[in-house]
C-alpha cells in the first residue's frame, strides 16, 4: 500500500494540468487539505477568543501546558543520553556489553508504552525506591513518567543512533585509527560528530512523537494538557469544546515543530558535501 | 638496532579459508622506497594494512622501529602514531575543515597544545601546496586537494613510515600528477615510504625496490630499472605486458 500510494499521486497531477489547463489545473494542486486544516484552526482561535464556553474551556486545558513541555523536554533529554550510550553499545565488539544492550532494545522495544509507563511507575521506581532507602512516596508521578517515557524512548532513540553510527563508511574508523586515535576518540570526534547529523531528521520526528506520546502520562494523573482536558470536560460536559481545543493544541505543536524539522533537513543537506 | 625499520617474517593473513597474505617476509630499510605491484586480490594492501595493525595477522610477525606488534592496543596505538597512511578515498573527515583534519589528531594523539599543531597543519598544507584551502571543507575540494591533505594529515604527525594504498587510483586523471609530485618530493626528502601503486614514472624516479606480489606471495623483487625492462618471472612478464599495454 505504501509503495503504490505516492506513485499514483504522481502520475495523476501532471495528468490533471494536462486535461484542464490554466486556472482550473493550478487550483487543483493547491493542498487544499492544508487550506482546510487552517481555516479549521483559525475558526477555533477565533472561538476560543469570542466564546465564552470555549475561551473558559482554553485557559483549563492550557493550564497543563507547562507540564506537557515540561515532562517531553526531559524524557527526550534523557532518551537521547541513554540512546546514545545504548547505540554505541550496541555497536561495540565486546560480547556482554552487546548483549546488556540487545536485551535492553529488544525487550522494551515489544512493550506498548502505556504498560513500560505503568510499570515502571509502580514495579521499577519503587523497587529501586526500596533498594536505595528512599520512601517511594518521595518519587512524584511527574519523575516517574519522565523516567518511564525517556526509558521507552532511549531504546528507540539507540537504534536511531545505532544506524546513523552504522551508515559511516568504514575509511572513517580506520583513518581516525591510522593516526593513532583509540577507538573511543575516533567514535567521539570522528563518528559519533558524523551520525548525529546524518540522523538529526530522524531525532526530530522522534521529538515530535514523544510530545504527542507524552499524553499517555494522564493515565497516571499527571496533569498534562490531556489529564487537564479529561477533568474539565467531566466537570462541564463540554466534550465537543475541550477535546477540540486539547486536538487544536496538540497539532500546533506537533505541526510547527515538524516545519521546524524540514527547515533542519534542508539547512542540513545545503551544507553537506 | 639494525637499519631495517620495519621487518615483516612469514606473514600470514587468512580471511576464512582464503589466505590473502601467505608468507611474506620483508625488509624495509630506513629512509628507502619500496613499490608493491601486484594484480587485484593478489595481497599486497593486506600487507600494507598489517604494517600498522588495521588488519591483524594470522601468523608472523612484524617488527616497526623495533616494535613488535602485538595484540595489545596500548602498543598499536604507539606504533599507529608512527606510520603515517594515505588511503585509496582519501578518508578525510568530512564534517571537518582541512585544518581541522590535520590538527584534530596532534591534538589528541601527540597532545600538543593549538597553536602548535595549527603551525604544524600550516606548514604541511604549504609542503602539499595548498595553503589557500586551509578553511575548505573536505567536500569543497577536488579529488587531489583532497588527497594532499590528506597526506598533509599525515605527515603532521611526524611519521617515520608513510604508507601509500594506492593513493592516486580513486583519481581523475588530470589530478594524478599533482599527488604523485608529493609523493616524490617526499621521497627525495629521506622518508622511509611503501607504497602501494602502478604508476610506473613514479616508480621508476622514486623507487628503490620493486615487489611483485601474486596469490599472497612475493613472486619478484628488484630494483625498478631492471625491474620493468628484464622481469625474470613468466607472471611478472604477464602482469607487466597488462598493465603497460
Amino acid at each position: 500500500m505504501g509503495a503504490s500510494e505516492p506513485s499514483t499521486v504522481t502520475q495523476t497531477q501532471p495528468d490533471a494540468s494536462r486535461i484542464a489547463p490554466g486556472v482550473v489545473g493550478r487550483l487543483s494542486n493547491w493542498p487544499w487539505w492544508l487550506i482546510l486544516a487552517l481555516l479549521i484552526g483559525l475558526i477555533l482561535a477565533f472561538q476560543i477568543v469570542t466564546n465564552q464556553q470555549m475561551s473558559s474551556a482554553f485557559s483549563a486545558v492550557s493550564a497543563g501546558l507547562g507540564i506537557t513541555i515540561r515532562v517531553t523536554l526531559f524524557a527526550y533529554a534523557l532518551a537521547i543520553v541513554i540512546g546514545l550510550f545504548v547505540g554505541l553499545a550496541r555497536v561495540s565488539s565486546n560480547k556482554i556489553v552487546l548483549n546488556i544492550a540487545s536485551f535492553y532494545v529488544e525487550i522494551v522495544r515489544g512493550v506498548p508504552i502505556l504498560v513500560l509507563l505503568m510499570y515502571v511507575a509502580f514495579v521499577a521506581v519503587p523497587f529501586i525506591a526500596e533498594l536505595l532507602g528512599i520512601r517511594t512516596r518521595d518519587f512524584p508521578n511527574e519523575v516517574r513518567v519522565i523516567f518511564a517515557l525517556a526509558f521507552a524512548y532511549g531504546a528507540f532513540e539507540s537504534e536511531v543512533f545505532r544506524a546513523g553510527i552504522q551508515s559511516i563508511e568504514k575509511g572513517q574508523m580506520e583513518a581516525a585509527r591510522a593516526l593513532g586515535m583509540s577507538y573511543f576518540q575516533a567514535m567521539r570526534y570522528i563518528i559519533v560528530p558524523q551520525a548525529v547529523r546524518r540522523v538529526l531528521p530522524a531525532l526530530g520526528n522522534d521529538f515530535i512523537a514523544m510530545l504527542k506520546d507524552s499524553s499517555l502520562v494522564s493515565v497516571l494523573g499527571v496533569e498534562d494538557i490531556t489529564q487537564k482536558a479529561k477533568l474539565y470536560a467531566a466537570s462541564t460536559f463540554l466534550f465537543f469544546q475541550t477535546y477540540s481545543i486539547l486536538a487544536f493544541i496538540y497539532l500546533t505543536m506537533t505541526i510547527l515543530l515538524s516545519r521546524g524539522v524540514r527547515w533542519l533537513e534542508t539547512r542540513l543537506s545545503a551544507h553537506r558535501r | 638496532m639494525t637499519d631495517d625499520i620495519i621487518i615483516i617474517e612469514n606473514l600470514e593473513k587468512r580471511f576464512g579459508h582464503v589466505r590473502a597474505v601467505d608468507g611474506v617476509s620483508l625488509r624495509v630499510k630506513r629512509g628507502s622506497v619500496v613499490v608493491i605491484i601486484g594484480p587485484s586480490g593478489s595481497g599486497k594492501s593486506t600487507v600494507l594494512r598489517c604494517i600498522n595493525h588495521l588488519e591483524t595477522p594470522t601468523g608472523g610477525q612484524i617488527i616497526v622501529d623495533g616494535m613488535r606488534l602485538t595484540h595489545n592496543s596500548k602498543d598499536i596505538n604507539a606504533i599507529r602514531a608512527e606510520v603515517g597512511m594515505v588511503f585509496q578515498q582519501f578518508n578525510l573527515f568530512p564534517h571537518l575543515t582541512a585544518l581541522e583534519n590535520i590538527t584534530l589528531a596532534q591534538k589528541i594523539v601527540r597532545q600538543r597544545n593549538p597553536d602548535e599543531a595549527r603551525q604544524v597543519a600550516l606548514q604541511q598544507l604549504e609542503r602539499v601546496g595548498i595553503p589557500e584551502k586551509a578553511n575548505n571543507y573536505p567536500g569543497q575540494l577536488s579529488g587531489g586537494q583532497q588527497q594532499r591533505v590528506a597526506i598533509a594529515r599525515a605527515l603532521a604527525m611526524n611519521p617515520k613510515i608513510m604508507l601509500f594504498d594506492e593513493p592516486t587510483s580513486a583519481l581523475d586523471p588530470e589530478m594524478i600528477k599533482e599527488v604523485l609530485d608529493v609523493m616524490q618530493d617526499l621521497a627525495k626528502s629521506g622518508m622511509t615510504m611503501v607504497c602501494v601503486t602502478h604508476e610506473m614514472g613514479f616508480a621508476r624516479n622514486a623507487a628503490d625496490e620493486i615487489i611483485f606480489m601474486d596469490k599472497g606471495q612475493i613472486v619478484e623483487r628488484g630494483d625498478p630499472a631492471m625491474f620493468y625492462t628484464q622481469p625474470k618471472e613468466e607472471r611478472t612478464r604477464l602482469f607487466l605486458s597488462q598493465i603497460l599495454h
